[in-house]
């Protein structure tokens, strides 16, 4: 078996009301970012995982984000990064 | 009637429920701890309120797995009255024993006040014994409960009767100033497709008596106890 890090990003579905990021996204309006045009706040999710291969990895994170990591009603996710360790 | 009151790490309404129960109705009430594996041949389950699992991850998202809501599922299946009270309602959303979630509040502040709810549905298990359009002033206590849903869900909800209780003003009309965390339509409070799941984000069991500061709750256990009795 091979291990795994993998990154996840949870984050709130584009169109549902997210007002922390809209709080955030004011913040920075006002510290002068003006150019800020949205900001989502969500989670990053390292995983440590044993698997054969990099796929069976990812594709194992991939059913705990559908599972728990995420929830599907009104959140998305991506991996982001994958590392062999 | 036997109700079971489930205790996950970090649940602190549990004994307020049991007090409503117990003391205020005199009927018999017994925890559940969340790793136990039966349900005691309980009637009624409660889900109450608290921070369980320090609502890490999501509100609700990890005392879903724990091992009693194996049963609590299958009771709920089975047609088996459950009354899932704020962090309740979000672990009974996450566990898919009813549609939607809880997000954060649209103000990202804790609320800890009353409200005013209408009797949107006077015709479930829960809500016999109150008015159609009655007016209740019941008291949240919560950081997540901004009820969302996908449009679809929200107006199949809407149309089936499922939405049980909405925030309204003290005249009893939908205000966007009276929804206390910006839920979508409103939505306090619903039921699933059986009826014998309520969901809900205020707190009945705080509002028993005139000296919690209303007895308005009482009308949801009375229900209860008028139609599981039956």
């Amino acid at each position: 078996m091979k291990r795994f890090r993998i990154g996840v990003h949870v984050v709130p579905r584009r169109g549902i009301l997210d007002p922390q990021g809209q709080a955030v996204a004011e913040a920075l309006h006002t510290l002068g970012f003006g150019d800020v045009e949205t900001v989502h706040v969500g989670r990053h999710i390292v995983v440590d995982v044993a698997a054969p291969k990099r796929e069976a990895a990812e594709d194992s994170v991939r059913d705990m984000c559908r599972k728990l990591l995420a929830n599907p009603v009104t959140e998305d996710f991506e991996i982001a990064k994958v590392e062999a360790l | 009637m036997k109700f079971g009151i489930v205790t996950f790490p970090g649940s602190n309404c549990d004994y307020d429920v049991y007090h409503a129960i117990v003391d205020e109705f005199g009927e018999e009430a017994t925890y559940l701890w969340h790793k136990d594996h039966d349900l005691a041949g309980v009637d009624v389950v409660v889900l109450p309120g608290g921070f369980s699992y320090g609502d890490y991850l999501r509100a609700g998202a990890i005392a879903r797995f724990s091992p009693i809501m194996t049963e609590v599922i299958a009771h709920a299946g089975r047609g088996g009255p459950v009354l899932a009270v704020c962090n309740g309602f979000q672990i009974a959303c996450e566990a898919g024993l009813l549609p939607g979630a809880l997000l954060r509040n649209e103000s990202l502040r804790f609320q800890s006040h009353f409200v005013h709810l209408r009797v949107e549905n006077a015709e479930t298990m829960f809500t016999g014994r109150y008015e159609p359009g009655a007016v209740l002033r019941f008291p949240i206590a919560h950081g997540e409960g901004r009820f969302t849903a996908a449009e679809d869900v929200l107006d199949r909800l809407e149309g089936e009767g499922e939405v049980v209780f909405r925030y309204v003003n003290s005249a009893g009309e939908v205000d966007p100033a009276a929804n206390p965390n910006g839920s979508m339509r409103g939505i306090a409070g619903i039921v699933n497709g059986g009826g014998n799941v309520l969901g809900l984000m205020p707190h009945p069991e705080r509002a028993v008596d005139p000296l919690l500061g209303s007895a308005d709750g009482r009308g949801v256990f009375e229900s209860l106890l008028a139609r599981v009795a039956a």
